[in-house]
Protein backbone atom coordinates (compact mmCIF):
# COMPACT_ATOMS: atom_id res chain seq x y z
CA UNK A 1 0.00 0.00 0.00
CA UNK A 2 1.39 3.39 -0.96
CA UNK A 3 0.71 6.67 0.79
CA UNK A 4 -1.30 5.22 3.63
CA UNK A 5 -3.18 7.61 5.90
CA UNK A 6 -3.78 7.61 9.65
CA UNK A 7 -7.38 6.46 9.39
CA UNK A 8 -6.51 3.62 7.01
CA UNK A 9 -4.72 2.10 10.01
CA UNK A 10 -7.25 3.12 12.66
CA UNK A 11 -10.61 2.68 11.01
CA UNK A 12 -13.09 2.34 9.56
CA UNK A 13 -15.67 2.07 12.29
CA UNK A 14 -17.57 -0.96 11.08
CA UNK A 15 -19.67 -3.93 11.97
CA UNK A 16 -17.53 -7.07 11.89
CA UNK A 17 -16.19 -9.50 11.19
CA UNK A 18 -14.42 -8.71 7.92
CA UNK A 19 -13.62 -5.43 6.21
CA UNK A 20 -13.75 -7.11 2.80
CA UNK A 21 -16.59 -9.62 3.29
CA UNK A 22 -18.78 -7.48 5.57
CA UNK A 23 -17.99 -3.74 5.40
CA UNK A 24 -17.17 -3.89 1.68
CA UNK A 25 -20.32 -5.92 1.00
CA UNK A 26 -22.49 -3.31 2.76
CA UNK A 27 -20.95 -0.62 0.56
CA UNK A 28 -21.59 -2.60 -2.61
CA UNK A 29 -25.24 -3.05 -1.61
CA UNK A 30 -25.53 0.62 -0.74
CA UNK A 31 -24.11 1.71 -4.09
CA UNK A 32 -26.29 -0.75 -6.00
CA UNK A 33 -29.37 0.56 -4.19
CA UNK A 34 -28.46 4.15 -5.06
CA UNK A 35 -27.93 3.21 -8.71
CA UNK A 36 -31.45 1.75 -8.79
CA UNK A 37 -32.46 5.18 -7.44
CA UNK A 38 -35.93 4.13 -6.36
CA UNK A 39 -37.45 2.11 -3.55
CA UNK A 40 -36.31 -1.46 -3.94
CA UNK A 41 -38.89 -4.26 -4.33
CA UNK A 42 -36.92 -7.26 -5.54
CA UNK A 43 -33.25 -8.30 -5.62
CA UNK A 44 -31.60 -11.28 -7.23
CA UNK A 45 -28.07 -11.37 -5.79
CA UNK A 46 -25.48 -13.52 -7.57
CA UNK A 47 -22.32 -14.32 -5.60
CA UNK A 48 -18.98 -15.02 -7.23
CA UNK A 49 -15.77 -16.61 -5.91
CA UNK A 50 -14.93 -16.12 -2.27
CA UNK A 51 -18.25 -14.30 -1.69
CA UNK A 52 -19.99 -17.52 -2.74
CA UNK A 53 -17.66 -19.83 -0.82
CA UNK A 54 -17.07 -18.12 2.54
CA UNK A 55 -19.69 -15.38 2.47
CA UNK A 56 -22.08 -17.20 4.74
CA UNK A 57 -19.73 -17.26 7.73
CA UNK A 58 -18.82 -13.60 7.28
CA UNK A 59 -22.38 -12.34 7.11
CA UNK A 60 -21.83 -11.26 3.50
CA UNK A 61 -25.47 -12.05 2.63
CA UNK A 62 -26.76 -9.88 5.48
CA UNK A 63 -24.26 -7.15 4.61
CA UNK A 64 -25.39 -7.00 0.97
CA UNK A 65 -29.06 -6.85 1.99
CA UNK A 66 -28.32 -4.18 4.61
CA UNK A 67 -26.61 -2.04 1.98
CA UNK A 68 -29.53 -2.40 -0.43
CA UNK A 69 -31.81 -1.20 2.38
CA UNK A 70 -29.64 1.92 2.73
CA UNK A 71 -27.56 0.99 5.78
CA UNK A 72 -23.90 2.02 6.18
CA UNK A 73 -21.06 -0.34 7.26
CA UNK A 74 -21.29 0.71 10.94
CA UNK A 75 -25.04 0.04 11.31
CA UNK A 76 -25.73 -2.49 14.06
CA UNK A 77 -28.94 -3.56 12.33
CA UNK A 78 -26.87 -5.35 9.65
CA UNK A 79 -27.29 -8.48 11.76
CA UNK A 80 -31.07 -8.39 11.31
CA UNK A 81 -31.09 -7.10 7.72
CA UNK A 82 -32.78 -10.24 6.46
CA UNK A 83 -35.76 -9.83 8.82
CA UNK A 84 -35.93 -6.10 8.02
CA UNK A 85 -36.07 -6.81 4.27
CA UNK A 86 -38.89 -9.25 4.87
CA UNK A 87 -40.82 -6.75 7.00
CA UNK A 88 -40.45 -4.12 4.26
CA UNK A 89 -41.75 -6.65 1.73
CA UNK A 90 -38.52 -6.75 -0.26
CA UNK A 91 -38.00 -10.11 -1.98
CA UNK A 92 -34.36 -11.27 -1.93
CA UNK A 93 -32.89 -14.31 -3.65
CA UNK A 94 -29.30 -15.50 -3.54
CA UNK A 95 -27.60 -17.66 -6.14
CA UNK A 96 -24.01 -18.48 -7.02
CA UNK A 97 -22.51 -17.41 -10.32
CA UNK A 98 -19.21 -17.58 -12.19
CA UNK A 99 -18.49 -14.07 -13.46
CA UNK A 100 -15.21 -15.14 -15.07
CA UNK A 101 -12.01 -13.14 -14.70
CA UNK A 102 -13.08 -10.75 -11.93
CA UNK A 103 -11.91 -10.13 -8.36
CA UNK A 104 -12.68 -13.12 -6.06
CA UNK A 105 -15.00 -11.00 -3.91
CA UNK A 106 -17.55 -10.06 -6.53
CA UNK A 107 -21.31 -9.82 -6.77
CA UNK A 108 -23.93 -9.16 -9.42
CA UNK A 109 -27.20 -7.46 -8.44
CA UNK A 110 -30.37 -7.68 -10.51
CA UNK A 111 -32.67 -5.15 -8.91
CA UNK A 112 -36.29 -4.21 -9.45
CA UNK A 113 -37.72 -0.98 -8.05
CA UNK A 114 -41.18 0.04 -6.88
CA UNK A 115 -42.13 1.41 -10.32
CA UNK A 116 -40.87 -1.69 -12.13
CA UNK A 117 -37.59 0.00 -13.01
CA UNK A 118 -34.70 -2.45 -13.35
CA UNK A 119 -30.94 -2.15 -12.80
CA UNK A 120 -28.07 -4.60 -13.12
CA UNK A 121 -24.87 -3.87 -11.21
CA UNK A 122 -21.59 -5.78 -10.84
CA UNK A 123 -19.05 -4.83 -8.21
CA UNK A 124 -16.11 -6.14 -6.17
CA UNK A 125 -14.86 -5.73 -2.62
CA UNK A 126 -11.13 -5.06 -2.80
CA UNK A 127 -10.18 -5.33 0.89
CA UNK A 128 -10.10 -2.90 3.80
CA UNK A 129 -13.69 -1.89 3.00
CA UNK A 130 -12.75 -0.49 -0.40
CA UNK A 131 -15.03 -1.38 -3.31
CA UNK A 132 -15.36 -0.87 -7.04
CA UNK A 133 -18.38 -0.97 -9.35
CA UNK A 134 -17.41 -2.51 -12.69
CA UNK A 135 -20.68 -2.77 -14.60
CA UNK A 136 -23.95 -0.86 -14.66
CA UNK A 137 -26.83 -1.99 -16.92
CA UNK A 138 -24.42 -3.82 -19.21
CA UNK A 139 -21.98 -0.89 -19.52
CA UNK A 140 -18.41 -1.42 -18.31
CA UNK A 141 -17.58 1.23 -15.71
CA UNK A 142 -15.07 1.81 -12.93
CA UNK A 143 -15.90 3.87 -9.85
CA UNK A 144 -15.33 3.47 -6.14
CA UNK A 145 -17.77 5.69 -4.26
CA UNK A 146 -14.85 7.64 -2.80
CA UNK A 147 -15.99 10.65 -4.85
CA UNK A 148 -19.42 12.12 -5.50
CA UNK A 149 -20.50 10.07 -8.49
CA UNK A 150 -22.98 10.99 -11.22
CA UNK A 151 -24.03 8.45 -13.84
CA UNK A 152 -25.98 9.46 -16.94
CA UNK A 153 -27.44 7.24 -19.67
CA UNK A 154 -28.46 8.79 -23.01
CA UNK A 155 -28.49 8.06 -26.76
CA UNK A 156 -24.97 8.62 -28.11
CA UNK A 157 -24.89 11.91 -30.04
CA UNK A 158 -22.43 14.81 -30.42
CA UNK A 159 -22.45 17.46 -27.71
CA UNK A 160 -24.22 15.47 -25.03
CA UNK A 161 -21.14 15.18 -22.78
CA UNK A 162 -20.49 18.92 -23.09
CA UNK A 163 -24.05 19.66 -21.97
CA UNK A 164 -23.69 17.45 -18.90
CA UNK A 165 -20.26 18.75 -17.88
CA UNK A 166 -21.41 22.34 -18.38
CA UNK A 167 -24.14 21.76 -15.82
CA UNK A 168 -21.64 20.28 -13.38
CA UNK A 169 -19.04 23.00 -13.92
CA UNK A 170 -21.56 25.84 -13.64
CA UNK A 171 -22.32 24.59 -10.11
CA UNK A 172 -18.65 25.12 -9.26
CA UNK A 173 -18.00 21.38 -8.98
CA UNK A 174 -14.57 20.11 -9.92
CA UNK A 175 -14.54 16.86 -11.94
CA UNK A 176 -11.89 14.42 -10.68
CA UNK A 177 -12.46 11.62 -13.21
CA UNK A 178 -14.79 10.98 -16.11
CA UNK A 179 -15.42 7.88 -18.20
CA UNK A 180 -17.70 7.39 -21.18
CA UNK A 181 -18.78 3.98 -22.41
CA UNK A 182 -21.19 3.21 -25.20
CA UNK A 183 -22.93 0.27 -26.78
CA UNK A 184 -21.83 1.42 -30.24
CA UNK A 185 -21.65 4.52 -32.40
CA UNK A 186 -24.95 6.39 -32.38
CA UNK A 187 -26.47 3.99 -29.88
CA UNK A 188 -26.71 4.28 -26.11
CA UNK A 189 -23.91 5.79 -24.01
CA UNK A 190 -23.19 5.99 -20.31
CA UNK A 191 -21.03 8.61 -18.64
CA UNK A 192 -19.64 8.38 -15.11
CA UNK A 193 -18.45 11.59 -13.50
CA UNK A 194 -16.53 11.48 -10.23
CA UNK A 195 -16.28 14.83 -8.48
CA UNK A 196 -14.47 16.26 -5.46
CA UNK A 197 -17.51 18.17 -4.21
CA UNK A 198 -21.12 17.28 -3.52
CA UNK A 199 -23.25 17.65 -6.64
CA UNK A 200 -26.39 19.39 -5.42
CA UNK A 201 -29.80 17.88 -6.14
CA UNK A 202 -30.79 20.91 -8.22
CA UNK A 203 -27.86 20.21 -10.58
CA UNK A 204 -28.81 16.53 -10.80
CA UNK A 205 -32.39 17.60 -11.63
CA UNK A 206 -31.13 19.97 -14.34
CA UNK A 207 -29.16 17.15 -15.95
CA UNK A 208 -32.23 14.91 -15.73
CA UNK A 209 -34.13 17.66 -17.54
CA UNK A 210 -31.71 17.83 -20.49
CA UNK A 211 -33.30 16.70 -23.77
CA UNK A 212 -32.67 13.03 -24.68
CA UNK A 213 -31.32 12.08 -21.23
CA UNK A 214 -32.74 8.68 -20.31
CA UNK A 215 -31.54 8.12 -16.77
CA UNK A 216 -29.44 9.95 -14.19
CA UNK A 217 -28.15 8.38 -10.99
CA UNK A 218 -26.26 10.12 -8.22
CA UNK A 219 -24.20 8.58 -5.40
CA UNK A 220 -22.94 10.67 -2.54
CA UNK A 221 -19.32 10.28 -1.57
CA UNK A 222 -18.78 7.53 1.01
CA UNK A 223 -16.09 7.86 3.68
CA UNK B 1 5.58 7.43 5.68
CA UNK B 2 8.52 5.56 4.18
CA UNK B 3 10.54 4.91 7.31
CA UNK B 4 10.21 5.14 11.05
CA UNK B 5 13.77 6.44 11.26
CA UNK B 6 12.64 9.49 9.30
CA UNK B 7 9.86 10.09 11.84
CA UNK B 8 12.31 9.65 14.70
CA UNK B 9 14.80 12.12 13.27
CA UNK B 10 12.07 14.67 12.68
CA UNK B 11 10.74 14.21 16.22
CA UNK B 12 14.22 14.60 17.67
CA UNK B 13 15.09 17.70 15.67
CA UNK B 14 11.73 19.28 16.58
CA UNK B 15 12.10 18.08 20.18
CA UNK B 16 8.57 16.71 19.93
CA UNK B 17 6.75 13.43 20.29
CA UNK B 18 6.23 11.03 17.37
CA UNK B 19 2.49 11.67 17.54
CA UNK B 20 3.05 15.38 16.92
CA UNK B 21 5.02 14.67 13.73
CA UNK B 22 2.39 12.19 12.50
CA UNK B 23 -0.46 14.63 13.06
CA UNK B 24 1.43 17.48 11.33
CA UNK B 25 2.08 15.28 8.29
CA UNK B 26 -1.53 14.13 8.23
CA UNK B 27 -2.77 17.73 8.30
CA UNK B 28 -0.54 18.52 5.36
CA UNK B 29 -1.55 15.43 3.37
CA UNK B 30 -5.31 15.65 3.92
CA UNK B 31 -5.94 19.36 4.32
CA UNK B 32 -7.86 18.63 7.51
CA UNK B 33 -7.07 20.71 10.58
CA UNK B 34 -5.86 19.42 13.92
CA UNK B 35 -9.29 19.62 15.56
CA UNK B 36 -10.90 17.55 12.81
CA UNK B 37 -8.26 14.84 13.08
CA UNK B 38 -8.46 14.77 16.88
CA UNK B 39 -12.27 14.59 16.74
CA UNK B 40 -12.13 11.66 14.33
CA UNK B 41 -9.64 9.84 16.55
CA UNK B 42 -11.76 10.57 19.62
CA UNK B 43 -14.75 8.97 17.92
CA UNK B 44 -12.62 5.91 17.09
CA UNK B 45 -11.54 5.61 20.71
CA UNK B 46 -15.09 5.88 22.01
CA UNK B 47 -16.22 3.09 19.66
CA UNK B 48 -13.24 0.99 20.83
CA UNK B 49 -14.26 1.55 24.47
CA UNK B 50 -17.86 0.61 23.71
CA UNK B 51 -16.84 -2.57 21.91
CA UNK B 52 -14.70 -3.65 24.88
CA UNK B 53 -17.45 -2.83 27.37
CA UNK B 54 -20.02 -4.70 25.31
CA UNK B 55 -17.76 -7.71 24.94
CA UNK B 56 -17.05 -7.94 28.67
CA UNK B 57 -20.63 -7.67 29.80
CA UNK B 58 -22.83 -9.29 27.22
CA UNK B 59 -23.61 -12.83 26.24
CA UNK B 60 -22.20 -12.37 22.78
CA UNK B 61 -22.00 -15.25 20.35
CA UNK B 62 -19.94 -15.25 17.20
CA UNK B 63 -21.67 -15.51 13.87
CA UNK B 64 -20.92 -19.22 13.50
CA UNK B 65 -21.67 -19.94 17.17
CA UNK B 66 -18.13 -21.34 17.48
CA UNK B 67 -16.94 -18.83 20.08
CA UNK B 68 -18.25 -16.32 22.60
CA UNK B 69 -18.30 -15.44 26.27
CA UNK B 70 -14.55 -15.91 26.76
CA UNK B 71 -13.86 -12.26 27.61
CA UNK B 72 -16.42 -12.37 30.44
CA UNK B 73 -15.00 -15.71 31.61
CA UNK B 74 -11.46 -14.35 31.71
CA UNK B 75 -12.23 -11.07 33.49
CA UNK B 76 -14.21 -12.98 36.10
CA UNK B 77 -11.27 -15.31 36.74
CA UNK B 78 -8.97 -12.29 37.01
CA UNK B 79 -10.88 -11.14 40.07
CA UNK B 80 -9.80 -14.25 41.97
CA UNK B 81 -6.63 -14.43 44.05
CA UNK B 82 -5.33 -17.18 41.77
CA UNK B 83 -4.92 -14.95 38.75
CA UNK B 84 -1.51 -15.71 37.27
CA UNK B 85 -1.33 -12.55 35.19
CA UNK B 86 -2.38 -10.22 37.97
CA UNK B 87 -5.44 -7.99 37.75
CA UNK B 88 -3.95 -5.53 35.28
CA UNK B 89 -2.58 -7.93 32.68
CA UNK B 90 -5.68 -10.07 33.04
CA UNK B 91 -7.69 -7.03 32.00
CA UNK B 92 -5.43 -6.47 28.98
CA UNK B 93 -6.07 -10.00 27.74
CA UNK B 94 -9.81 -9.93 28.51
CA UNK B 95 -10.34 -6.57 26.86
CA UNK B 96 -8.58 -7.71 23.69
CA UNK B 97 -10.78 -10.79 23.52
CA UNK B 98 -13.86 -8.68 24.25
CA UNK B 99 -13.50 -6.43 21.19
CA UNK B 100 -12.50 -9.37 18.99
CA UNK B 101 -15.60 -11.31 20.10
CA UNK B 102 -17.81 -8.34 19.27
CA UNK B 103 -16.24 -8.26 15.81
CA UNK B 104 -16.92 -11.96 15.30
CA UNK B 105 -20.53 -11.46 16.36
CA UNK B 106 -21.21 -8.67 13.86
CA UNK B 107 -21.01 -5.90 16.44
CA UNK B 108 -19.50 -2.46 15.88
CA UNK B 109 -15.70 -2.16 16.16
CA UNK B 110 -12.83 -0.06 14.83
CA UNK B 111 -10.56 -1.89 12.38
CA UNK B 112 -7.08 -1.49 13.92
CA UNK B 113 -5.51 -2.12 11.50
CA UNK B 114 -8.04 -4.80 10.50
CA UNK B 115 -11.25 -6.28 11.86
CA UNK B 116 -9.43 -9.48 12.80
CA UNK B 117 -6.92 -7.56 14.94
CA UNK B 118 -9.39 -5.05 16.37
CA UNK B 119 -8.87 -6.06 20.04
CA UNK B 120 -5.18 -5.24 20.53
CA UNK B 121 -5.19 -1.42 20.42
CA UNK B 122 -8.26 -0.89 22.64
CA UNK B 123 -7.02 -3.39 25.24
CA UNK B 124 -3.60 -1.78 25.54
CA UNK B 125 -4.72 1.85 25.35
CA UNK B 126 -7.58 1.57 27.84
CA UNK B 127 -5.39 -0.29 30.33
CA UNK B 128 -2.38 2.01 29.98
CA UNK B 129 -4.69 4.99 30.44
CA UNK B 130 -5.88 3.41 33.70
CA UNK B 131 -2.35 2.67 34.94
CA UNK B 132 -0.83 6.04 34.05
CA UNK B 133 -3.91 8.14 34.63
CA UNK B 134 -3.47 9.74 31.21
CA UNK B 135 -5.83 12.48 30.12
CA UNK B 136 -8.23 12.04 27.21
CA UNK B 137 -6.04 14.41 25.12
CA UNK B 138 -2.89 12.40 25.78
CA UNK B 139 -4.48 9.11 24.84
CA UNK B 140 -6.00 10.52 21.65
CA UNK B 141 -2.57 11.88 20.65
CA UNK B 142 -0.84 8.57 21.40
CA UNK B 143 -3.07 6.89 18.79
CA UNK B 144 -1.24 8.99 16.18
CA UNK B 145 2.03 7.35 17.24
CA UNK B 146 0.31 3.97 16.82
CA UNK B 147 -0.84 5.08 13.36
CA UNK B 148 2.71 6.23 12.50
CA UNK B 149 4.09 2.75 13.13
CA UNK B 150 1.17 1.21 11.22
CA UNK B 151 1.65 3.53 8.25
CA UNK B 152 5.32 2.61 7.91
CA UNK B 153 4.35 -1.08 8.02
CA UNK B 154 1.57 -0.53 5.43
CA UNK B 155 4.01 1.15 3.08
CA UNK B 156 7.05 -1.10 3.53
CA UNK B 157 5.17 -4.37 4.04
CA UNK B 158 1.42 -5.03 4.38
CA UNK B 159 -1.30 -5.08 7.00
CA UNK B 160 -3.39 -7.72 5.26
CA UNK B 161 -3.44 -11.37 6.30
CA UNK B 162 -4.10 -12.37 2.70
CA UNK B 163 -0.82 -10.74 1.68
CA UNK B 164 1.43 -11.18 4.71
CA UNK B 165 -0.13 -13.69 7.08
CA UNK B 166 -1.18 -13.04 10.67
CA UNK B 167 2.13 -11.32 11.45
CA UNK B 168 0.84 -8.48 9.24
CA UNK B 169 -2.40 -8.14 11.21
CA UNK B 170 -1.85 -9.04 14.89
CA UNK B 171 1.88 -8.32 14.59
CA UNK B 172 1.19 -4.85 13.24
CA UNK B 173 -1.47 -4.16 15.87
CA UNK B 174 0.92 -5.25 18.61
CA UNK B 175 3.75 -3.05 17.33
CA UNK B 176 1.41 -0.07 17.00
CA UNK B 177 0.09 -0.57 20.53
CA UNK B 178 3.57 -1.04 22.01
CA UNK B 179 4.81 2.25 20.55
CA UNK B 180 1.75 4.17 21.68
CA UNK B 181 1.97 2.68 25.19
CA UNK B 182 5.58 3.85 25.48
CA UNK B 183 4.65 7.39 24.49
CA UNK B 184 1.78 7.44 26.99
CA UNK B 185 4.07 6.19 29.75
CA UNK B 186 6.50 9.04 29.06
CA UNK B 187 9.07 7.19 26.96
CA UNK B 188 11.27 8.79 24.30
CA UNK B 189 10.69 8.60 20.53
CA UNK B 190 13.58 6.06 20.34
CA UNK B 191 11.85 3.93 22.93
CA UNK B 192 8.65 3.83 20.85
CA UNK B 193 10.72 2.39 18.00
CA UNK B 194 12.35 -0.22 20.23
CA UNK B 195 8.98 -1.24 21.66
CA UNK B 196 7.48 -1.57 18.18
CA UNK B 197 10.44 -3.60 16.96
CA UNK B 198 10.46 -5.91 20.00
CA UNK B 199 6.74 -6.57 19.63
CA UNK B 200 6.83 -7.16 15.88
CA UNK B 201 9.85 -9.48 16.07
CA UNK B 202 7.78 -11.82 18.16
CA UNK B 203 5.17 -12.30 15.46
CA UNK B 204 7.52 -12.90 12.52
CA UNK B 205 6.39 -15.93 10.57
CA UNK B 206 2.93 -16.14 12.10
CA UNK B 207 0.60 -17.51 9.46
CA UNK B 208 -3.05 -16.65 8.79
CA UNK B 209 -4.95 -19.94 9.07
CA UNK B 210 -8.53 -19.22 10.09
CA UNK B 211 -10.76 -22.23 10.63
CA UNK B 212 -13.54 -22.16 8.04
CA UNK B 213 -12.09 -18.88 6.77
CA UNK B 214 -13.84 -17.12 9.64
CA UNK B 215 -12.36 -14.37 11.81
CA UNK B 216 -12.84 -16.51 14.92
CA UNK B 217 -10.40 -19.39 15.48
CA UNK B 218 -7.54 -18.70 16.18
CA UNK B 219 -7.95 -14.95 15.58
CA UNK B 220 -9.81 -13.95 18.73
CA UNK B 221 -7.29 -15.44 21.18
CA UNK B 222 -4.39 -14.11 19.14
CA UNK B 223 -5.70 -10.64 19.97
CA UNK B 224 -5.07 -11.33 23.65
CA UNK B 225 -1.53 -12.46 22.93
CA UNK B 226 -0.92 -9.43 20.70
CA UNK B 227 -1.97 -7.12 23.51
CA UNK B 228 0.09 -8.89 26.18
CA UNK B 229 3.19 -8.84 23.96
CA UNK B 230 2.66 -5.13 23.29
CA UNK B 231 2.60 -4.44 27.05
CA UNK B 232 5.72 -6.54 27.60
CA UNK B 233 7.57 -4.89 24.72
CA UNK B 234 6.60 -1.43 25.99
CA UNK B 235 7.79 -2.26 29.50
CA UNK B 236 11.11 -3.55 28.15
CA UNK B 237 11.67 -0.44 26.04
CA UNK B 238 10.76 1.86 28.94
CA UNK B 239 13.31 0.04 31.09
CA UNK B 240 15.96 0.94 28.53
CA UNK B 241 16.13 -2.39 26.71
CA UNK B 242 16.91 -1.93 23.03
CA UNK B 243 16.00 -3.93 19.96
CA UNK B 244 19.24 -4.97 18.30
CA UNK B 245 17.52 -4.84 14.89
CA UNK B 246 15.91 -1.46 14.16
CA UNK B 247 12.14 -1.22 13.51
CA UNK B 248 12.42 -0.46 9.77
CA UNK B 249 14.56 -3.57 9.24
CA UNK B 250 12.17 -5.71 11.27
CA UNK B 251 9.33 -4.44 9.07
CA UNK B 252 11.30 -5.30 5.89
CA UNK B 253 11.91 -8.75 7.35
CA UNK B 254 8.20 -9.18 7.92
CA UNK B 255 7.53 -8.20 4.30
CA UNK B 256 10.10 -10.66 3.03
CA UNK B 257 8.73 -13.49 5.20
CA UNK B 258 5.22 -12.65 3.97
CA UNK B 259 6.34 -12.99 0.36
CA UNK B 260 7.88 -16.39 1.12
CA UNK B 261 4.71 -17.65 2.79
CA UNK B 262 2.75 -20.08 0.63
CA UNK B 263 -0.74 -19.06 -0.39
CA UNK B 264 -2.21 -21.83 1.79
CA UNK B 265 -1.06 -19.91 4.89
CA UNK B 266 -2.39 -16.52 3.86
CA UNK B 267 -6.09 -16.34 4.79
CA UNK B 268 -7.27 -19.02 2.39
CA UNK B 269 -8.19 -21.59 5.05
CA UNK B 270 -6.15 -24.11 3.03
CA UNK B 271 -3.43 -24.72 5.62
CA UNK B 272 -2.38 -24.48 9.26
CA UNK B 273 -5.05 -24.88 11.93
CA UNK B 274 -7.77 -24.65 9.28
CA UNK B 275 -6.89 -28.09 7.91
CA UNK B 276 -6.55 -29.96 11.21
CA UNK B 277 -9.12 -32.76 11.56
CA UNK B 278 -11.07 -30.65 14.07
CA UNK B 279 -10.75 -27.50 11.97
CA UNK B 280 -12.17 -29.28 8.95
CA UNK B 281 -14.99 -30.79 10.98
CA UNK B 282 -15.95 -27.33 12.30
CA UNK B 283 -15.89 -25.92 8.77
CA UNK B 284 -18.15 -28.69 7.52
CA UNK B 285 -20.66 -28.07 10.32
CA UNK B 286 -20.83 -24.34 9.62
CA UNK B 287 -21.25 -24.50 5.87
CA UNK B 288 -23.49 -27.53 5.75
CA UNK B 289 -25.90 -26.01 8.27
Amino acid sequence: MKNSRVFDLLGPIMVGPSSSHTAGAVRLGLMAGKILATEIRKARILLHGSFAQTGKGHGTHLALIAGLLGMYPDDERIKIASQLAESYGVIINFENIDLGQVHPNSVKFELTGANGQKSTIIGSSLGGGKVIITEVDGFRVKFTGEYSTLIAVYPDYPGMIAEITTQVASAGVNIAQMKVSREGRGRKALTVIEADEVIKDIVVQHIKGLPKIEKVMYLEQMN
Amino acid sequence: MRSYLELLEQANSNKSKISEIVILREMEATGLDREQLLAKMKLNYSVMQQSVEQGLTSEWRSFSGMVGGDAARLIEYGKSERTLLGHTMNKVAARAIAAAEINAGMGRIVAAPTGGACGVLPAVMITVQEIIGSSEEEIIMAFFTAAGIGMVIAERASVSGAEGGCQAEIGTASAMAAGAAVELAGGTPEQTAHAGAIALKNFLGMVCDPVGGLVEVPCIKRNAMGAIKAMTAAEMALAGIKSAIPLDEVIDTMASIGRQMPCSLRETAQGGLAVTPTGKRIEENIFRG
